[in-house]
């Protein structure tokens, strides 16, 4: 999937501009503020319907104006795919591709496929347990769409799981066979849904430190450490043991919403003990087993979108990424910076000359 | 909207509550009604009271009806040992108006939802439990929306009527656009009827 031309309308600060990509490497280059950020942003949206960085979409459009409009032409083996989104203030967006509109927004999710990497995803680390999850579970529905299925019915089982827990709490009641057929399908799925995070974890760890220490060059051991409280049992057994402790809290106390994956280099907490080169990384390699992940899953190259690459990490490790980026592993990889002369530096190596867009 | 009249304006909001009517066709509906005359409206205004004062539910399938028992549950035409679970009135009608369907309902008036503080005793499952005790089906057909909570009522109800000797089936999944058997074509949901799956053959899927 090659992205051949982009144009975009009042999307964000951008009020008028159409692009044309004729390398395999696009470089953004221009002065803070300018909207090389929001380019990228624009080619997320085209893939997944929605912003990388901002979920509400109102905010999207250009503030001062009442539309937007992105508009992508990708070139898919040969085959031209235009994809049209429309969005007018207070009216649901339009998604078409090659001028039919879609039923529903989740038919176009998995069409194009794209990787964002942006300094911003340090929320990973410094997240809660949820950004994590949220990590994980959206890499594994772009394979596996029953997965998201099933992960849509889990939170509507909990949703009414935990109503019910409420209302026995409040009311100083409790009725078995009410909570039971919740139980029931709950840990159905939820038993599903855990076996898919393990199997995933661990191949993707395996990808994941290879390519730490591609980028990294070092002898650090960097892990994935899947933890739920299904590794102590099955779901049921789980709401079984817990359910004096749920009764008390009136919600759902343990089970596969609580999952988390603990970052660790060799050995010891990521958060804590390593250096801002290494955090970056550590989510460097995450995001670009993400891609491996992706291209192995649809059978084509991700679009990769690197935001502010050089933020926080030195030299030689853009370098060795670029060094990898170029490979035939990858298709098309949109960057930013504020420097041309340093990303073309950082190229010299490879046998590759980016296109160089400034944006002012 | 400013209105220049009280009357008119609580006129309007009661329109709008309506499913479906927004405060400008409330206000269209209103306008038309001023320009009625008086025994219209006044017929108008009876039919919407006696809706109240002059039905009831059907005693035996909670059906709306002016009578005790409903013509359904009454006519001698009806296979009585084939009783269909529907949520409300809306469904039923959507079966009926397929002609596949010759036995009987039972409306339960909701499905459970703890969300919406809706239980088992807020819907009629006690009385079907009971129907299902005196009346001595062979078959029970499980026709809820195909909704989380529709599901989980479905298996709810399974678990507490199922026994040997009763059949308990469902209409085809995924037949209903959206789930909901309202909006599916007669054709299809006709289908679906005659189709119908075990329920128990559903579960663990
Ligand atoms: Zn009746």
């Amino acid at each position: 999937m090659h992205l051949a031309s982009l144009s975009l309308l009042n999307f964000r600060n951008h009020n008028e501009i159409s692009l044309q990509f004729d390398k395999r490497i696009v470089c953004f280059t221009g002065a803070n503020g300018s909207g090389k950020t929001n380019l990228l942003d624009a080619v997320y949206y085209l893939a997944f319907c929605k912003s990388y960085f901002n979920p509400a979409d109102h905010q999207i459009i250009n503030h001062t104006e009442a539309l937007m409009v992105v508009q992508g032409t990708f070139d898919d083996n040969n085959e031209e795919l235009k994809i049209y989104c429309g969005l007018k203030r207070g009216q649901r967006k339009i998604f078409k591709k090659n001028g039919r509109e879609y039923d529903r927004l989740s038919d176009h999710i998995g069409l194009i496929s794209a990787v964002m990497i942006s300094p911003t995803d340090h929320f990973l680390i410094s997240g809660g347990s949820e950004d994590r999850r949220r990590f994980l579970d959206s890499v594994i529905s772009m394979q596996d769409r029953s997965y998201l299925e099933n992960l849509i019915a889990y939170n509507r089982f909990l949703l009414q799981r935990n109503s019910l827990l409420r209302s026995f709490a409040e009311r100083n009641y409790f009725d078995e066979a009410s909570i039971e057929v919740w139980d029931m399908q709950l840990s159905q799925v939820a038993d599903v849904i855990h076996l898919k995070r393990k199997e995933f974890i661990t191949s993707f760890a395996t990808v994941f430190s290879d390519i730490y220490s591609q980028i990294g060059a070092t002898r650090e051991i960097p892990t994935l450490n899947y933890e739920s409280p299904l590794e102590q049992g099955s779901a049921q057994e789980i709401l079984t043991q817990n359910m004096q402790r749920d009764r008390m809290a009136g919600t759902t106390t343990s089970g596969i919403h609580k999952d988390d994956i603990e970052f660790q280099l060799d050995g010891f907490p990521l958060k804590k003990f390593a250096s801002q080169g290494q955090q970056k990384t550590f989510l460097l390699s995450l995001k670009i087993a993400q891609y491996y992940w992706l291209k192995a899953a649809n059978g084509g190259n991700p679009i990769l979108l690197l935001d502010d690459i050089f933020e926080k990490l030195d030299n030689t490790r853009v370098e060795r990424l670029f060094n990898l980026v170029a490979s035939d592993n990858f298709g098309q990889v949109f960057i930013t910076d504020t420097d041309a002369k340093r990303i073309k530096k950082a190229f010299l190596q490879t046998n590759i000359e980016p296109q160089f867009i400034p944006i002012v | 909207m400013n209105f220049s009249s009280k009357i008119v304006e609580q006129a309007v909001d009661e329109f709008a509550k309506l499913p479906g009517v927004g405060r400008k066709t409330a206000f269209r509906f209103v306008v038309h009604l001023l320009k009625k005359d008086r025994s219209e409206l006044s017929a108008f205004a009876h039919s919407l009271l006696k809706l109240k004062e002059e039905t009831r539910e059907c005693k035996l399938c909670h059906n709306i009806t002016e009578t005790d028992i409903c013509s359904i549950c009454a006519s001698p035409r009806r296979d009585r040992k084939t009783l269909m679970v529907v949520e409300d009135i809306r469904d039923m009608l959507a079966i009926e108006s397929t002609e596949q369907f010759t036995g009987l309902y039972h409306l339960l008036g909701g499905v459970i939802s703890p969300i919406d503080g809706i239980g088992p005793s807020d819907i009629t499952a006690q009385h079907l439990m009971q129907r299902v005790q005196e009346e001595g089906f062979s078959e029970l057909i499980m026709a809820l929306r195909t909704t989380i909570e529709g599901d989980t009522t479905n298996f709810y109800l399974y678990k507490k009527l199922r026994r040997p000797g009763l059949k308990i089936t469902t209409i085809a999944r995924g037949v209903a656009i959206g789930g909901e058997l309202e909006y599916a074509d007669e054709i299809t949901l006709g289908r679906s009827i005659l189709h119908r799956l075990e329920y128990e053959n559903t579960l663990t899927k």
